[in-house]
């Protein structure tokens, strides 16, 4: 090092100039993500309905219409937006001559890969669940998957057990889901051989929801049991 | 990569991104989506298509504002308008396809930390006039959807049996399970990217010769 080198002079950071640039740039990126925001909530919202819908149909072919419903402890209440804390949202099926089909709700929990969800048929007159279908899953194709299409595990939901406790603030027997071949009861699950964390889940978001939501439901189940007996 | 002239054509420009620097095949760049969401060709063209649209956008708009963002807070801004289209593209694709939302998950979120994006703002958007900038971008989200293409249509045809979801070998076909797994992802990006070694070796060899 020699004193012949020059003196490099760092000019000033105008510190006014980096927090205008800073509030005008995200100024104009949130104008123009709530415009976008405004413009596609619809599409959105009637996607999700169109998805929905198609999903209970599947599972309730004599639905005529599909009313969406909020079970709390405040009762029964009709779904709009998100549910509210403690809330769980169900979709009540009616036939042509506006009387309840039966109810469909969604369970989830983790699989092998990410959540599995489930959209499951309950009818009050069985108190089972009589058929499910799955509305989420990632789990390995040619294994996990099998949820989907294994008609004996598909079997294992025709009628399964979820009876309340006589007060009603529970399942009578926790629905699990089992071993491959070792099913005794009418709540258990016989899981997909080789597919054991993905059948175990789909136990569990069922008997996770049902657990929350029966208790909420069976006791208001009269006042919705006619379509517009809500409103 | 930022090597490219300013006068560059702008075909020239658009030709970096497609072939000359595939971002895939050649940079090696989004390897991330590149994996983990081509399982099939449509979600593949998907997500090529969902980049391309947050590179264009985003390049234009930082090339636009160049001279008024400080060198100190660059970064900062950019990612604040990376993000912007990342968010608007995730609106548009739930109002269009709500099954490709689906399957393409939390992958659309995570565009805003593909390095394609945030290089190409920082080595040429920063630096060209918005044209230029957007033809840019332009070839490297073609380049980076022909890329993706090329993984999920292999990756489908040999572990599904289908294309565009339509089946190509009939029922006696058993399909390659492994080819939408994991594992898969790596089998086909090494083939290709062994295909274009022997590409470039073997233009290399004509131009000595």
């Amino acid at each position: 090092m020699n004193g012949e080198q020059p003196i490099h002079v760092v000019p000033p950071v105008n510190s006014l100039r980096m927090v205008r640039t800073l509030m005008l740039v995200t100024s104009l990126c949130g104008g123009l993500i709530v415009a976008v925001w405004q413009l596609t909530q619809p599409a959105i919202a009637a996607n999700k309905k169109v998805v929905l819908e198609r999903s209970v149909r599947a599972l309730i072919p004599n639905a005529a219409q599909i009313v969406e419903y909020d079970a709390s402890t405040r009762g029964v209440t009709p779904g709009k937006g998100d549910p509210a804390d403690g809330a769980v949202r169900f979709y009540a099926a009616y036939d042509r001559h506006g009387q309840l089909e039966a109810i469909a709700a969604e369970g989830a929990a983790r699989g092998y890969t990410d959540t599995v969800r489930v959209l499951y048929g309950y009818r009050r007159a069985c108190e089972c669940i009589f058929g499910i279908r799955v509305t989420q899953m990632k789990e390995t194709p040619g294994i996990g998957d099998k949820i989907i299409t294994d008609p004996v595990f598909l079997k294992n939901f025709e009628s399964l057990d979820v009876s309340l406790t006589p007060d009603m603030r529970s399942l009578f027997n926790t629905v699990k889901t089992v071993k491959h071949g070792t099913k005794q009861f009418g709540w258990e699950i016989d899981a997909i051989a080789g597919a054991t964390i993905t059948s175990k889940a789909v136990g569990r978001g069922i008997n996770d929801s049902a657990q929350r939501l029966l208790p909420l439901l069976v006791p208001n189940l009269e006042a919705i049991s006619q379509k517009g007996g809500m409103q | 990569m930022s090597s490219q002239p300013l006068q560059a054509s702008n075909m020239e420009q658009l030709l970096e991104g497609i072939w000359k620097q595939n971002p895939v095949f050649v940079m090696a760049l989004g390897m991330c989506p590149a994996l983990a969401v081509t399982v099939s060709a449509f979600n593949a063209l998907g997500m090529g298509l969902a980049t391309t649209f947050v590179l264009i956008c985003s390049c234009t708009l930082i090339s636009m504002l160049r001279r008024f963002i400080p060198r100190e807070v660059r970064i900062a801004t950019y990612i604040v308008i990376i993000a912007t289209f990342v968010t608007l593209v995730d609106y548009i694709i739930q109002a269009v396809s709500l099954a490709l939302y689906e399957a393409l998950g939390a992958f659309i979120q995570l565009i805003v930390v593909n390095c394609i994006i945030l290089g190409r703002a920082e080595a040429h958007a920063a630096k060209n006039p918005p044209l230029s900038a957007m033809v840019n971008a332009l070839g490297m989200g073609i380049g980076f959807t022909i890329g993706l293409f090329a993984l999920g249509s292999v990756r489908e045809i040999l572990g599904a049996g289908k294309l565009f979801g339509l089946s190509l070998f009939g029922e006696h076909f058993q399909p390659w399970v492994v080819m939408v797994l994991p594992p898969g992802g790596f089998f086909v990006l090494g083939l290709w990217l062994l295909f274009f070694a022997w590409l470039a070796k073997r233009k290399e060899a004509q131009h000595g010769a």
